[in-house]
């Protein structure tokens, strides 16, 4: 409740712009289909550790982001993160204790809903790739998380981020 | 996302937020321009003579061509002028502009890519984007320092040409799975052939009139279907090139705005 609670802006702010800057970094064609959702790795860790400070408006916002650096049609990532965002507020205290396999579990769950709100507004806009090309990302997602999660968590804690 | 993809009404807003986002694609466009700066800057020497010489040659063998070039188009006026019809305004040739393509990924499944320019330097949407061997795409996003373009071979463009042997036209429509184009709506006795070269058409006033575009690679007939499939192969090095040419087309003298056609371009498919 006082000022020494806001600590650590810039950590999440950087976090967020590597997380942009991976899902637009070259890859091999083979590899681009499999690339982990790294925005939504970035996004789930913040508002589960940080719930109060990270939520839908920064999910919205980074959303909006990531439409102009995908080029999407304006708004489709920002419902899809948002809507993660909530879901991980919501459920926050119980992430927290799951342990690392069971959180998996639940990223991948996390992955497929947010990929299939793109692609449902991929069907309305007329460019819908296939369902099994579209879940891909979910399971690289889901496998980079135990690791994605160990860096962020030394990050917060080394930079006192809360 | 209505307002956006069908009125484009908040076309401002999102060149605004790509001012946000533009330093993030030019530091990831970084380390592959560091490649290129390092694999310009050490090189042998005699590597560079060798390159040198070639490119030499090629340019004494590319100014032949263009000396022919020029005699073949006053022949050409002579020959119009003998038959009394319009004379064709191309002695005006169209402004380019060199930009750099930013080795940046978007969307897997659509065929897109970045450029270096934006409307700092009067790139506006709808701009057609030449390669060195052919028409490579058109700017569908602009934002102050880049542009999003659009690949031929995406599926929802199409683009009006016409078959350089003979001048039966056609729509050209993306086929991305194979970095192809496929002639759509041509009947099954059409007089198309493989390996002839397709040229625009400057038809629906985006594209200027006779840039390369593919060849004929594959015909099918089938009798019991009402067209043929036609599959062309684009000219223009889609996933090679680093380097672009942005048109301002003019249509036969006139600006692009006068230029009053089918707006074949404009309809995507579905």
């Amino acid at each position: 409740m006082s000022i020494a609670q806001k600590h650590g802006t810039s950590v999440i702010v950087i976090s967020f712009i590597m997380a942009l800057m991976l899902t637009v970094m070259p890859l091999p064609e083979w590899a681009e289909e499999l690339r982990p959702l790294w925005v939504v790795i970035v996004l789930i860790y913040w508002s589960m550790a940080l719930p109060q400070r990270v939520s839908v408006g920064v999910g919205w916002s980074m959303g909006l982001l990531l439409d102009v650096v995908n080029d999407a049609v304006l708004g489709q990532h920002a419902l899809a993160l948002a809507l993660i965002a909530f879901l991980t507020n919501n459920l926050h205290q119980r992430l927290r204790i799951f342990p690392q396999s069971q959180q998996v579990i639940v990223i991948f769950v996390f992955c497929v809903i947010y990929s299939l709100i793109i692609l449902w507004i991929k069907g309305i806009t007329g460019t819908a790739p296939s369902v099994w090309l579209i879940i891909m990302p979910s399971f690289t997602t889901a496998l980079v998380w135990p690791l994605a999660f160990i860096i962020l968590r030394h990050a917060r804690r080394f930079y006192r981020v809360n | 996302m209505v307002l956006d993809h069908r009125f484009h009404a908040i076309d401002t807003f999102r060149s605004a937020l790509s001012i946000v986002v533009d330093p993030i694609r030019y530091v990831v466009n970084l380390p592959s321009d560091a490649i290129d700066w390092a694999s310009g800057s050490f090189v042998s020497h005699s590597t560079l003579e060798d390159k040198n010489h070639t490119l030499k040659t090629q340019n004494q063998l590319l100014r032949a061509k263009l000396q022919k070039y020029a005699s073949l188009k006053a022949e050409n006026a002579n020959l119009r002028g003998l038959l009394k019809s319009a004379k064709r305004h191309d002695d005006k040739l169209e402004r380019v502009l060199v930009t750099e393509i930013l080795s940046v990924d978007l969307d897997p499944f659509r065929r897109k890519f970045v450029i270096n320019k934006g409307t700092s330097h009067d790139v506006y949407i709808g701009q057609p984007i030449i390669g060195a061997q052919g028409v490579m795409g058109k700017v569908v996003h602009v934002g102050p320092l880049s542009s999003t373009a659009l690949v031929i071979t995406d599926a929802s463009h199409s683009l009006p040409v016409q078959i350089n042997r003979n001048g039966v036209r056609a729509i050209a429509v993306g086929v991305p799975k194979n970095n192809q184009l496929e002639l759509i709506h041509q009947p099954n006795n059409v007089d198309i052939m493989v390996d002839d070269l397709l040229v625009t058409s400057g038809l629906g006033c985006i594209f200027p009139d006779g840039y390369p575009v593919g060849r004929v690679i594959d015909i099918q007939t089938n009798p019991s279907l009402p067209f043929a499939k036609i599959i062309v192969q684009p000219t223009a090095q889609l996933d090679r090139d680093r380097e672009a040419l942005l048109v301002w087309p003019t249509f036969g003298g006139n600006k692009q705005s006068d230029c009053k056609g089918p707006q074949e371009e404009e309809t995507g498919r579905r």
